[in-house]
């Protein structure tokens, strides 16, 4: 059977959640009620002008230079003509051959091994605003139009052909999505649409350097759809061949209901756009003193971050990079190890229980109800030998369904360690006369059944023994 | 003399002395539109309540003592593609018959700001396409000086308004010569500005690299006056200059000696009338005669404006036209099958012959395959044509020229032949194209009809274009003249 070569290339639209929109000052926010987030600029009425938001450029020359691209020093925006009623000039106002940004890469990381993907550009554009039907937009009696979104900013990022499989695709949006949320200029919620994916997709004799025949995906709203519209779309290609057909140059759809991509428009029915230079914006000049400014404000980056934790705080690889593969949990680890200086044993809550109850309740980092100070005060009174180990567990989910501090809680519940020999005695002592089997299957060398008397003293302490004295005794008891 | 047909800063001085009111000015300009507007049909929508509330209001001012400003309680008219808050504003077409603006051009809150008094908005070719005014897509506008003549176009309800006593002053917008034309073939002073000294905020984009607004006036004091109130930067236009703009008041001086002024042969040569050459050449006998310097130029690339006019324009349009589509606002076709449908059967219906022939024309050279022939070559040319510009002010300070190659042609002329029509622009396209001032003054009769002298100069010299037109107007008497109604 021939062997195939997979070659994706992705096409990523992202919300900037400046203030206001990218040529008027129309307010960016989400979820308005309809048409409420308008003006005639972004309306698109006769007699209006566009004027460029500064704060879009300076944000995609931010993003641009996370991305490793080369600044433009000459850039314009072009018109991009089609019709379609949620588009209220019938033109897009976008950038074609004079984009602000050329010629980056992102590195991902595959089995280990580090990948730069290329980025072959990234310019600016406006939105579009979105259409409301009753239904299916193909029974829909009419449709209404909401034009809250039509003007706000996009950046479009548009990767080289370097991906060779859906996993790699997946990985790629990841590391990008975390990159850019690093710079801070958009949310990047794929469900919102902050953040959009198109992919370019084709297939190859394993060993040729000529492309396949590329088709275009869109419609896919998550990370999980794009490895799986990608997949499937790969297998579909495959079989085309291997049937001795060919692959047609056409747009498909990603239908996640049924799993597969359906033909959308081919190559023939594509828009001729008509791209010509927007004549109501003059070209832009980018000094260079405000890229290397803006660059100032760059921060760093998960990659750097995590080289850092390694280093600094002699964390594994693997455990630097879950902690800064998003800016907000790396925040969060810092600011605990602010109260806290441990990496280890911060880093070791942060990624087993603290993620755990946040992947069970839906909640980001932003979200936790433990702040990294409370956490932190768990951490001393363990240390202080106030609470056991296992306590601490059930302090911290009591930290995080209440918000309360874990001094507190300790307090409210009664759940400070008992530490005092004498009151332990008496339960060891309890504990040794009504289990003679276990006594001597531990006198005869047996250690589990240590455990097993440790534990039914912490079951009539509801756990709150302190576990070292309660074994020193149970030795001392039964050995001495 | 009628109050109708005085300047603005005759009545401006009347005003102050009070021997008039505001009122009175508005009620005699509204007076005299009542009389010869039937004939005429300069505007689209008069606003007469509006007037006169601002006469009354200026007239408070000045019997408070509060100093107004020179345009205060001017009766101006306002050209119908540029937007008026609240009151309607078609560009002369049925595809936005009943839009009503919620916002004013930058142009309408500078004039509003002066206490200017709008009289109302004046007729065009649809969406200031055209030659005559005879596109407009509700009703011809007719030429005050001979009623089967054109007032020009595309500002021809503004020119015609002014000439007629239906205004002192107007406000125009000039793309390919849609203020200079019809300014000379109705025998008034008319000027479109540096390409970004006037905001185009507001004013319902034909062709944005090209479009200027300008006034029209009855003399070139006024014209200054008109200038001051809405030349300067605006921040909602990305394209308007922040180049300082002088009181133009100071260039108004009796005095051109030592002029250096080019005649380019190009200009003198191509298809002009001999009665308009006579005047032409009479006109720079008087401007020698007053110590200008003239001598022959040439301009290479002048015979090529007309075809790369015709590219670049049309192809701006038909993306600035992109968005009549019956979504939103204006004329929606009743009972389309589905969206597409809605957007032809709309835009079919909505347009007239012309502005459909120019979207068309633009769509096609914008097309895959078309773009680097067409319209990429016209951007070139259009770059040697301003160098040929460049070129000639290096020796002179300004370049003359008849406004047009003959006076003001009668109906249906050159409707047929829209060649033909668009050949009546090609002295004065070649300014928009270059982006630089053109100021078109009256400068003889041929027939009964005026004939209008174009003067150009670098960018942002307004002030030496009305310098040299004030001299003219000082020696002459054509802006006396009136036609009879």
């Amino acid at each position: 059977m021939t062997q195939y070569e997979t070659v994706i290339g992705l096409e990523v639209h992202l919300e900037l959640k400046t203030n206001s929109k990218i040529f008027c000052s129309s307010s960016t926010s989400f979820g308005g009620k309809p048409n409420t987030h308008v003006c005639p600029v972004c309306l698109g009425l006769p007699g209006v002008l566009p004027v460029v938001n500064k704060k879009v450029v300076e944000d995609a020359i931010l993003v641009a230079l996370a991305l490793n691209c080369r600044i433009a020093e000459f850039s314009k925006f072009d018109r991009k003509n089609y019709y379609y009623p949620d588009m209220p000039k019938n033109y897009q106002i976008s950038q074609y051959d004079l984009p602000i940004a050329l010629d980056g890469r992102l590195e991902i990381e595959l089995d280990g091994k580090l990948k730069k993907i290329g980025i072959t550009r990234l310019h600016m554009e406006e939105d579009t605003g979105k259409l409301v039907h009753q239904g299916t937009i193909t029974t829909t009696p009419f449709s209404l139009v909401d034009y809250n979104r039509a003007g706000v900013p996009l950046l479009e990022i548009v990767s080289e052909p370097d991906l060779r499989s859906p996993e790699e695709a997946r990985i790629y949006l990841e590391k990008l999505k975390s990159v850019i949320q690093y710079t801070g200029v958009s949310d990047c919620r794929m469900e919102e649409g902050s953040l959009r994916c198109d992919a370019n997709v084709s297939v190859r004799q394993l060993g040729k350097e000529e492309f396949g025949t590329k088709a275009e995906i869109k419609n896919m709203n998550s990370f999980r759809s794009l490895q799986k519209a990608l997949t499937y779309e790969v297998s579909r290609q495959i079989e085309v061949l291997e049937e001795g057909g060919r692959i047609v140059q056409e747009t498909r759809t990603w239908d996640e209901g049924q799993g597969i991509t359906l033909p959308l428009r081919s190559k023939e029915q594509a828009h001729d756009y008509r791209y010509f230079p927007e004549p109501d914006l003059v070209p832009m000049i980018i000094e260079r003193e405000w890229v290397e400014s803006v660059r100032n404000r760059l921060p760093e980056l998960p990659d750097a971050r995590r080289e850092r934790y390694v280093r600094n705080y002699s964390l594994p690889d693997y455990d630097a990079g879950v902690l800064t593969s998003t800016k907000e949990m790396a925040d969060y680890f810092e600011a605990c190890l602010d109260a806290y200086p441990s990496p280890k044993t911060v880093s070791n809550w942060i990624m087993g229980d603290l993620s755990r109850l946040l992947n069970a309740n839906n909640l980001e980092i932003n979200d936790c109800p433990v702040s990294p100070v409370n956490l932190a005060s768990l951490f001393k009174i363990l240390d202080e030998g106030t609470i056991s180990g296992k306590i601490a567990k059930v302090v911290f989910e009591e930290m995080f369904a209440t918000g309360k501090d874990a001094g507190t809680i300790v307090k409210e519940k009664r759940l400070v360690q008992i530490s005092d020999e004498g009151s332990l005695s008496a339960i060891v002592e309890e504990v040794i006369a009504g289990n003679p089997k276990s006594v001597s299957d531990y006198r005869s060398g047996k250690d589990k059944a240590l455990g097993f008397l440790v534990g039914q003293v912490m079951k009539a302490t509801k756990g709150k023994a302190n576990p070292e004295l309660v074994n020193k005794l149970f030795k001392e008891k039964i050995l001495d | 003399m009628s109050l109708y047909y005085l300047t603005a800063h005759e009545l401006h001085d009347l005003l102050l002395k009070k021997e008039i009111s505001a009122v009175e000015v508005n009620e005699a300009v509204f007076n005299r539109i009542e009389s010869v507007e039937d004939g005429v049909k300069a505007y689209l929508t008069l606003t007469r309540d509006q007037a006169m509330r601002t006469a009354q209001s200026v007239d408070d001012m000045i019997n408070a003592g509060r100093p107004i400003p020179p345009l205060a309680g001017i009766p101006v008219a306002i050209k119908d593609n540029i937007c008026t808050e609240g009151v309607r504003t078609t560009a002369a077409s049925k595809i936005i018959y009943n839009f009503i603006p919620p916002y004013d051009a930058t142009v309408v809150k500078k004039l509003a700001g002066q206490h200017i008094a709008m009289t109302g908005k004046t007729n065009l070719d649809e969406f200031a396409m055209g030659s005559s005014t005879e596109n407009s897509g509700f009703f011809a506008t007719h030429n005050p000086w001979n009623r089967d003549c054109v007032p020009g176009g595309s500002s021809g309800g503004s020119a015609a308004a002014v000439a007629a006593g239906e205004a002192i002053c107007a406000i125009g917008s000039d793309t390919g010569g849609s203020i200079r034309q019809p300014a000379a073939f109705c025998g008034v002073v008319g000027i479109k500005p540096t390409y970004g000294a006037v905001s185009r905020y507001g004013l319902i984009a034909f062709a944005s690299s090209l479009d200027q607004i300008g006034p029209f006036t009855r003399d070139v004091t006024d014209c200054a006056l008109m200038l001051n109130a809405i030349c300067g930067h605006d921040p909602l236009d990305a394209t308007s200059s922040t180049y300082e703009v002088q009181d133009f008041r100071r260039c108004l001086v009796n005095d051109i000696k030592g002029l250096k002024i080019g005649v380019p042969r190009e200009y003198m040569s191509e298809g002009i009338d001999a009665e308009v050459r006579q005047v032409i050449e009479k006109t720079m006998s008087l401007l020698e005669m007053n110590g200008a310097r003239i001598e022959e130029t040439s301009l290479p690339h002048l015979g090529y404006s007309l075809p790369v006019y015709y590219l670049i324009a049309p192809a701006e349009a038909s993306s600035n036209l992109a968005r009549y589509d019956g979504v939103r606002y204006g004329f929606r076709s009743e009972g389309a099958q589905d969206v597409v449908d809605m957007f032809m059967k709309t835009r079919s219906q909505g347009f007239g012959a012309e502005v459909k022939r120019r979207i068309m024309l633009g769509t096609y050279v914008l097309s895959a395959g078309y773009y680097d022939a067409y319209y990429l070559k016209a951007l070139k040319v259009r770059t040697l044509i301003k160098e040929d510009f460049n070129k000639a002010f290096e020796k002179f300070d300004i370049l003359l020229s008849p406004t047009t190659p003959s006076p003001a042609f009668r109906f249906g002329e050159k409707t047929g032949d829209p060649l033909k029509m668009y050949l009546s622009d090609v002295f004065t396209i070649a300014v928009n194209l270059a982006g630089i001032p053109g100021l078109s003054i009256p400068c003889g009769f041929v027939n009964g009809l005026p004939v209008g002298l174009q003067l150009m100069g670098r960018p942002f010299s307004e002030g030496k274009l009305l310098q040299a037109a004030y001299t003219f107007e000082q020696n002459t008497d054509h802006h006396k003249k009136h036609p009879e109604l």
